[in-house]
């Protein structure tokens, strides 16, 4: 069956649903950037520590981002297979997706509860507030994108994500990519410019 | 060729658009390691370019990290073989967030000093 003969004929010529997803991640994309501008406005304003670079781990943060974008690749792949009916590369390079997605919050879990027990909280400073603030949210995101990929995964197992359910899968890998754009934004932002 | 041939075109290269992928995602690899060693030759004292990536470290990492956004968009959200009205929507919103990150940091840069930047064109605007 065609993929299109699934989605019923629309004014715009796109499926309603990826227009709804395009607008919500535009909708993010304000979420996000308000965030970072807080982080921003109180950069260098702490009068306490611990301070950025006493505690950041470059190295660990940089297997992080590059598990992330190596994802969005997977998901991409998983795609691929998916729009082909090729569901052993669907799930396969889905599965991968997935498995960096709890690395990538692994990672962020250690980080956090890293930052803890040096002494940094919400209520240390303008760095520890802003930091946890735009760093969680992001996280929490992440978190909601590997649910939203298991369900899909387990869809898939069952056979219910054929070609033309494609858009299905579509949405939830265009939430993923979103995900990863955010953070090539926050990751220089908040690590590499902290001096 | 229009966005819709080119789209429908795109839709059924399966093989060629996965190795454009990889090839996409290898090049976002390498942009990640640049960024990181750009970070790490401006922190070292003593290495080559260490005076010129101290100074110029910021505009790099933001030159670099708009490119893999670009890629990313572009190729693995398929903006690129998308119709106008996704790529307007995303352009737009992304120009609402740079307004907002440049307005919320030049209100706050300049915090205090409105006076002083605008005083001057006071006494020319004035009666």
């Amino acid at each position: 069956m065609d993929a299109h003969a699934l989605h019923p004929a629309t004014s715009t010529g796109i499926p309603n649903r990826k227009l709804a997803i395009w607008t919500f991640i535009g909708s993010e994309c304000l979420f996000f950037a308000s965030l970072i501008s807080v982080y921003l406005v109180y950069k260098g304003k702490s009068l306490v520590g611990p301070y950025p670079s006493e505690i950041f781990e470059i190295p660990l943060v940089t297997v992080g981002t590059a598990l992330l974008l190596f994802s969005s690749l997977f998901v991409v792949l998983a795609l691929n297979g998916c729009e082909q009916g090729n569901r052993k590369k669907f799930l396969g390079w889905l599965a991968m997706t997935i498995l960096c997605g709890f690395f990538f919050i692994g990672m962020q879990v250690y980080e956090f509860t890293h930052f803890f027990h040096e002494g940094l909280t919400m209520q240390k400073n303008l760095f520890g507030a802003s930091f946890f603030t735009l760093t969680g949210f992001h996280g929490t995101h992440v978190t909601i994108g590997v649910i939203w990929l298991i369900s899909i995964f387990i869809e898939g197992v069952r056979g219910h994500v054929p070609p033309a359910k494609a858009l299905n899968f579509e949405m939830a890998a265009l939430y993923w990519h979103f995900v990863d754009v955010v953070w090539i934004v926050i990751f220089p932002v908040v690590y590499l410019m902290n001096s | 060729m229009d966005s819709t041939a080119a789209a429908q075109a795109h839709e059924h290269n399966f093989p060629e658009r996965a190795w454009e992928y990889v090839k996409i995602g290898l090049v976002l690899f390498v942009l990640t390691a640049m960024e990181v060693g750009a970070y790490e030759i401006a922190h070292r004292e003593g290495v080559p370019l260490h005076d010129f990536m101290h100074t110029a470290l910021i505009p790099v990492l933001i030159v670099l990290s708009g490119i893999k956004f670009a890629l990313v968009a572009l190729f693995y959200m398929h903006l690129k073989w998308d119709g106008p009205l996704l790529k307007g929507i995303f352009s737009f919103s992304l120009f609402l967030a740079t307004f907002v990150i440049l307005a919320l940091l030049s209100l706050f840069i300049y915090e205090g000093k409105f006076s002083e930047l605008i005083g001057p064109l006071a006494k020319v605007a004035g009666p």
